[in-house]
């Protein structure tokens, strides 16, 4: 007989039970983010009944610039992931800190460009775009500041001296979340910002 | 363990029976708790609904106030749907379905703590409408000047219809509590689905194959994944009303352009599946029950987990035809009205398979046998008077009257909770290690049949000629009355019956036979342990061979396809009862911890501190709430993997 007999005997699937819980989320959470962007598209042909129109108030270089910032926080993600793998801490914890400070950096975009269209007179209820635009955005940057603090509090457990996540969320299902909620991003720029 | 010296918290190893309670991570406990939770939430409900019955058991009673109706009928709904049938349902799979497919175990164990918790405090929250919820009365309100518990609750209906549940007509803070409660119901069901989702993908004990698993297991993995991707849209729903409501925003308010059809859309795009959530695990359950009180295996298994899982498809394309008095188009609703007419055809599947399971078999009707007969009959009346909801120009008829009414209460009581009670009866042994009694059985399973017809059937008639739902007022000589009365006498008749399963419960508890180990001469694992089951499930863990593996320990099949006991029973018995005592000290199962705790106790005081924003309260409200969830989450995170 084994010495220890834990709850779990094999993982009978093949996948280990975190990242298959963090797919499971994840697909909940890609629903969650359609209907999000249907209730904006839903409204979409309505904007004009506002007194400030999309076109008039989005400044497309800037939150071009941000996205890049953002989609480049999946790159700096993917090496942090790497490193780990390889067992390299000491980098594992630069990257994951580099992708949190890349997604920090996409924050303060959104607060500058909230900043600016309230001071427009774009507010949540000025219009129903104001309603829509808010309502997607907001809780996609929800979304990134949970991202940002999970990066924090897991990467400062990572390290040449750290116990380096034997157990709770690993870097992997990090990735994952962090990945998603950056694709998810493309989408919102797509539809929210590029199209008219 | 290296991590033991370097952290300052302990996983606690109180063996006190609060603390337990306060820190189990052991499903089967958690199970336990989710029933006996969702059964005192039944209790709530079911009292709300005898006031509503009462009040309208003559014309033009005054029993209820106008606003303390609608409040009524509002919290019926939520308790009844979100805190009674969701919770027990999470109680029974919770309960078996690691034991079902042989594990120790959830995925998860402190996540499920977790959903208990926040399913648990949600619900207070929620409650906390009758306690602290305002309303004020419409412009010109007809509504009565004293106020009482219920007459300052949310009452909006269970649906909330939008722009009525608006700040424009429902002001005042009852409608945010119960809007905000159930975002807090979803997160916890969402834990709940993927746990369940994780362990009965990962956790099968070697051999059992996922064409071998119990029907049970088959149907709430079907609802975990409704579950997955139908409360998305409730979220969003609820948001989208929060955002209304709390921050001013336009997307109900129709002079800024807003649509009130969008929530009518959101929400039944949840709510519809959400009535499959509710009813799949209990045709798990007949699923489990008829085979084992007809001696037969199920007879074609493979069509009754595929029509779940065509159920499941095919119920995310219905939820239009809730809404064909809307304003959508006639091409939508033709469309509509066919899936809704598709439907119906992997249901009647299933209730072929049932009765072809009973046929020839060698039955015992007991107490859980009759409930899954009932339930079947009471199920394919609820279906029929369903399937009628295809038909457009009927629904134009029908809808928002009693018919409606008592075609969700045929499926919803006749179907869902008498195949709960099947259950109960069932599984009380494996649970207790002792039977609950028949004889007292019979008594509440004929009371609660009666009652139920008395009470629902009358509806169909009442509806069809003419009286609305949530009237709280019909006047005299409307040739109605006679049929509210016998509804209302059935409303006290379901009562009874469950003061008769309350009086059995306590006394089969006390006093009830013994049942040491497998009662029924069941087939699937569950009933492989002693009863009841220690914390550890399986001292070995089994390995599976055939479909109904226990089963076919104990029988052989002859050439003419009859069961031949091997005369193994007292053997198996035996050796299961020795294991309990055995050293089980090598068996090591996840430690109790606190934290779950703490995190869920958060989240209310977050909800209060949204609604009261603004004051001295609320700041407080808030410190609190995030306090425990920064103590919950970090201790959580950090606390040493075992004790």
């Amino acid at each position: 007989m084994s010495s220890v007999d834990t709850i779990q005997e094999h993982e009978a699937t093949g996948v280990s039970n975190q990242k298959m819980a963090m797919w499971l989320f994840l697909s909940s959470e890609v629903v969650f983010f359609a209907v999000l962007i249907s209730t904006y598209l839903f409204y979409k042909g309505k904007f004009s009944q506002g007194n400030l129109s999309p076109e008039e108030l989005f400044d497309i270089p800037f939150t071009s610039v941000s996205s890049f910032i953002l989609l480049m926080s999946s790159l700096t993600m993917v090496l942090s992931h790497n490193f780990y793998e390889i067992k390299n801490y000491e980098k594992s914890r630069i990257w994951i800190f580099a992708t949190a400070f890349l997604g920090i950096l996409f924050i303060s975009g959104q607060i500058y460009e909230y900043t600016e269209f309230i001071q427009s007179g774009l507010t949540i209820s000025s219009s129903i775009f104001g309603t829509a635009f808010y309502f997607v955005t907001g809780f996609h940057g929800l979304h990134v500041v949970i991202g940002v603090i999970l990066l924090l509090t897991t990467g400062s457990q990572i390290g040449p001296n750290k116990n380096n996540r034997k157990y709770g969320l690993s870097i992997e299902s990090l990735a994952l979340y962090w990945h998603c909620v950056d694709i998810v991003w493309i989408v919102i720029f797509t539809v929210v910002y590029l199209i008219p | 363990m290296k991590t033991k010296s370097k952290t300052i918290y302990k996983r606690p190893t109180q063996k006190s029976k609060f603390v337990n309670l306060l820190t189990t991570v052991d499903h089967k406990k958690i199970g336990i708790m989710y029933l006996y939770t969702g059964f005192t939430f039944f209790l709530v409900g079911g009292l709300e609904a005898l006031l509503i019955r009462l009040h309208l058991a003559q014309a033009e009673s005054t029993l209820l106030s106008a606003a303390e109706y609608n409040s009524l009928f509002t919290v019926h709904g939520f308790t009844m749907v979100f805190l009674f049938f969701m919770a027990v349902n999470s109680g029974f799979g919770n309960y078996l379905i690691p034991i079902m497919i042989g594990a120790r175990d959830v995925a998860f164990p402190r996540m499920n703590a977790l959903s208990y918790w926040i399913y648990f405090f949600g619900a207070l929250f929620i409650h906390s409408t009758l306690f602290i919820g305002t309303t004020a009365p419409p412009v010109g309100g007809y509504l009565s000047e004293e106020s009482n518990l219920f007459s300052n609750a949310v009452a909006g209906g269970w649906f909330l219809y939008q722009p009525n549940a608006g700040i424009q007509f429902s002001p005042g803070t009852a409608t945010d509590i119960g809007v905000i409660g159930i975002i807090f119901l979803g997160v916890a069901s969402l834990i709940s689905a993927i746990n369940l989702t994780v362990t009965t993908f990962n956790f099968r004990a070697k051999g059992l194959t996922f064409m071998k698993l119990p029907v049970y297991v088959w149907m709430t993995q079907v609802v975990s994944f409704l579950l997955i991707f139908s409360l998305p849209f409730i979220t969003i729903a609820l948001f989208t009303v929060v955002f209304d409501r709390q921050f001013g925003g336009n997307f109900y308010n129709v002079a800024m352009g807003g649509d009130p059809i969008l929530w009518q859309h959101l929400f039944w795009l949840f709510g519809h599946p959400e009535v499959y959530i509710l009813i799949l695990p209990v045709f798990g359950i007949m699923s489990e029950i008829i085979p084992v009180f007809s001696r037969k295996p199920i007879f074609g298994y493979a069509t009754l987990v595929f029509a779940g899982f065509a159920i499941g498809f095919i119920g995310f394309g219905v939820w239009a035809h809730h809404m064909f008095s809307s304003s959508i188009q006639p091409l939508a609703q033709a469309g509509f009205g066919a899936a809704t007419m598709i439907i119906a055809i992997p249901t009647g599947i299933k209730i072929f398979n049932w009765i072809a399971t009973m046929w020839f078999g060698k039955r015992n009707l007991n107490v859980a046998m009759l409930f899954s007969i009932a339930f079947l009959i009471n199920f394919v009346i609820g279906g029929v008077s369903g399937v009628l909801h295809a038909v457009v120009p009927s629904v134009w008829q029908q809808t928002d009257t009693y018919f409606v009414i008592g075609h969700f209460h045929y499926v919803l009581v006749g179907g869902g909770l008498f195949g709960i009670f099947a259950g109960i009866y069932y599984w009380f042994p494996h649970v207790f290690g002792k039977k609950l009694n028949e004889t007292i059985g019979k008594v509440h399973f004929w009371i609660l049949f009666l009652g139920l017809h008395l009470t629902f059937l009358p509806q169909h008639w009442l509806g069809l000629q003419g009286m609305v739902r949530r009237t709280w007022w019909y006047d005299e000589g409307m040739n109605i009355e006679f049929w509210n009365l016998i509804s209302s006498i059935g409303a006290v008749t379901i009562l009874l019956g469950v003061l008769v399963f309350i009086f059995n419960w306590i006394f089969s508890k006390r006093k009830g036979e013994a049942a040491e180990f497998d009662p029924w001469d069941g087939r699937t694992l569950e009933w492989s342990t002693p009863l009841p089951p220690p914390e550890y499930n399986f001292y070995d863990i089994p390995k599976v061979k055939t479909r109904d593996d226990f089963w076919h320990r104990k029988y052989a099949v002859d050439e003419e396809n009859r069961s031949v006991s091997k005369g193994k029973h007292d053997e198996i018995k035996k050796y299961t009862l020795a294991t309990t005592l055995m050293d089980n000290s090598h068996i090591h199962l996840p430690s109790n911890s606190l934290f779950p705790f703490i995190t869920g106790f958060g989240l209310p005081f977050l909800g209060w501190s949204l609604i009261f924003r603004g004051t001295f309260m609320s700041f407080v409200l808030l410190s609190i709430g995030i306090l425990s969830l920064l103590v919950g989450i970090f201790g959580w995170i950090l606390e040493p993997e075992h004790e």
